[in-house]
């Protein structure tokens, strides 16, 4: 999902692709150049940056998939705890969107405490996590729940709501038991929504990840940040900054890929007759 | 109460809602006040409400308060300077937008908050590191919005006034910007609303700085009080509720033709 929208026929066009090269080439050629020349020791040249996150993270053995003992003490951790975060608050987010999208009881009882819920910045959770679990992977993985179930859950509950109602009239009408109705009519139907929900979370996740191991780890990519602030390790920080930027690209890649499988159906022309 | 009042406020979304918030609140107050769960460890609702009523009068949550939505404010005014001419430019030049897309996709979605330490050394000041933060978080919706409501202009009230001969400046006053202004709404509220969360995030990590986040970080190392914690997230989700009540307001009071438009629209068969 570009959150630009495209124009009928924008994208297709090898002159439009040629002008986007052409611009990263000149973002990143003038910075390379820029920082060069300037030689200011807070603006280093992208070059610089990215050997030194591949030596630092990506220089590893063979046998390790080439990752350094930095990026399997501090990256991994890091990834599990957002991937587990993520996942949990996806399941629980669907599972209750779903009963709260269509129950309407339900809904009403819910409708002001999810309001309620999602308007509590997650940072401000953080000091109470870090109170109840103490430093570590479950205060982290707890933060990450909290920050990213939001949009799922408003997205889950918006996509069960709103299926389409021939549908649920037509399984009604075949008396598809409850179960069968559930994974064959209503998640189906919900599935667009919770898709665009559940990308929303993901990049959510990797910024409660980054705020969760600032307030507190011993470990992990927020805590390489910290070790870089305290040395005022400049070329560090900005290895992390351009980590962390590559990341979002390729979690929203894969998650792209994903969705596409999942939604196909939903391309694929539905006439029938 | 009687039947009849009782049935109408237990069947209102607005009953059933505070019905949801009591039992959930109820339920809460029962299960930790039968001693399974220590006091210190977990607070009973009433202690949270109580801490919560205390703070009103806690001179330095109050300062904290002020200090965050000083910055807030700061932030949405640079935003909102910045993002809307950028957008209404990006909007109506839609080659460069197009080219540049790549590279806003790229930048938006950057966790904003990790670029504290550099920042921090850049600018020396813990203050403007935080309104720097907040302004790239918050600046995306805005320009997003912009763009998209640019493009939303009515193409034939466009030629009409061309052809009338408007120049292209009186066009761009009379058809652009009222057709650009709902969407540049709708993303200044969102960015009001992620501004104060970025803002409360960049105070809890951001050691030195001022506002809701470092009161609440020092009260977890210092008192260590639950309750003050959890009342502290509360009154940040009322704040946070209020921002967006305001803002939402303000769109529907400044722009009803347009939502009167737009449902008129969405009714035509």
């Amino acid at each position: 999902m570009s959150a630009l929208p495209a124009r009928p026929g924008a994208g297709g066009r090898p002159y439009l692709l040629l002008a986007r090269l052409l611009v990263l080439a000149a973002v990143i050629g003038g910075w390379q150049l820029g920082a060069t020349a300037a030689g200011n020791p807070y603006f280093l040249p992208p070059a610089q940056i990215a050997s030194g996150m591949y030596h630092r993270w990506f220089d590893g053995p063979a046998s390790h998939l080439w990752l350094t003992a930095d990026a399997t003490a501090n990256l991994l951790p890091s990834l599990g705890r957002m991937l587990s975060g993520w996942a949990i608050a996806a399941v629980a987010g669907v599972a209750l969107g779903v009963a709260i999208g269509r129950l309407p009881l339900l809904a009403d009882l819910a409708e002001s405490l999810v309001h309620f819920g999602r308007a509590v910045p997650p940072p401000a959770l953080v000091p109470v996590f870090l109170f109840v679990f103490k430093i570590g992977t479950p205060m982290e993985v707890a933060a990450i729940i909290f920050g990213v179930i939001w949009p799922v859950l408003v997205n889950s509950i918006d996509g069960a709501r709103h299926v389409d109602g021939g549908y649920t009239e037509t399984a009604r009408a075949f008396r598809l038991p409850p179960a069968q109705r559930l994974t064959r009519v209503i998640l189906p139907g919900a599935a667009p929504k919770i898709c665009a929900g559940l990308r929303l979370s993901l990049a959510l996740a990797l910024v409660m990840m980054i705020i969760s191991e600032f307030a507190g780890s011993t470990n992990g990519i927020g805590n390489e940040m910290l070790t870089a602030q305290s040395t005022f390790d400049i070329p560090l920080m900005w290895q992390v900054i351009g980590l962390l930027g590559v990341l979002g690209i390729v979690l929203n890649a894969l998650f792209a890929v994903a969705e596409r499988r999942v939604l196909a159906w939903q391309r694929a022309p539905r006439a029938t007759s | 109460m009687t039947g009849t009042a009782w049935r109408a406020v237990s069947e209102s979304r607005a009953g059933r809602g505070a019905a949801g918030l009591l039992i959930v609140f109820g339920a809460a107050q029962l299960a930790l006040g039968a001693g399974r769960v220590s006091p210190a460890a977990f607070p009973l609702p009433t202690t949270v409400l109580g801490s919560a009523a205390g703070l009103v009068t806690n001179g330095a949550f109050v300062t904290s308060v002020g200090d965050t939505m000083s910055v807030w404010a700061q932030a949405m005014a640079i935003t909102i300077a910045i993002a809307v001419p950028v957008g209404l430019l990006l909007g109506t030049l839609s080659g460069a937008e197009r080219a540049l897309a790549p590279l806003i996709e790229f930048l938006r979605p950057f966790p904003a908050v990790v670029l504290i330490p550099l920042v921090l050394l850049i600018v020396q000041d813990d203050t403007r590191t935080e309104v720097v933060i907040v302004v790239y978080a918050a600046i995306w919706p805005v320009l997003i919005n912009t763009v998209y409501g640019v493009r939303s202009v009515d193409q034939l009230a466009r030629e009409t006034l061309r052809s009338f001969g408007f120049g292209p400046l009186s066009i761009a006053r009379r058809v652009a910007l009222p057709s650009a202004a709902p969407f540049a709404a709708t993303g200044v509220r969102i960015a009001a609303s992620l501004a104060f969360v970025v803002a409360v995030a960049a105070e809890l990590v951001g050691t030195g700085m001022n506002g809701i986040g470092a009161f609440t970080a020092a009260e977890e190392s210092g008192t260590g009080d639950m309750a003050i914690l959890i009342a502290v997230a509360v009154w940040s989700g009322l704040i946070g509720l209020a921002i967006n009540a305001v803002f939402a307001g303000a769109e529907r009071v400044a722009f009803r033709w347009h939502f009167a438009l737009a449902t008129a629209t969405r009714e035509l068969p």
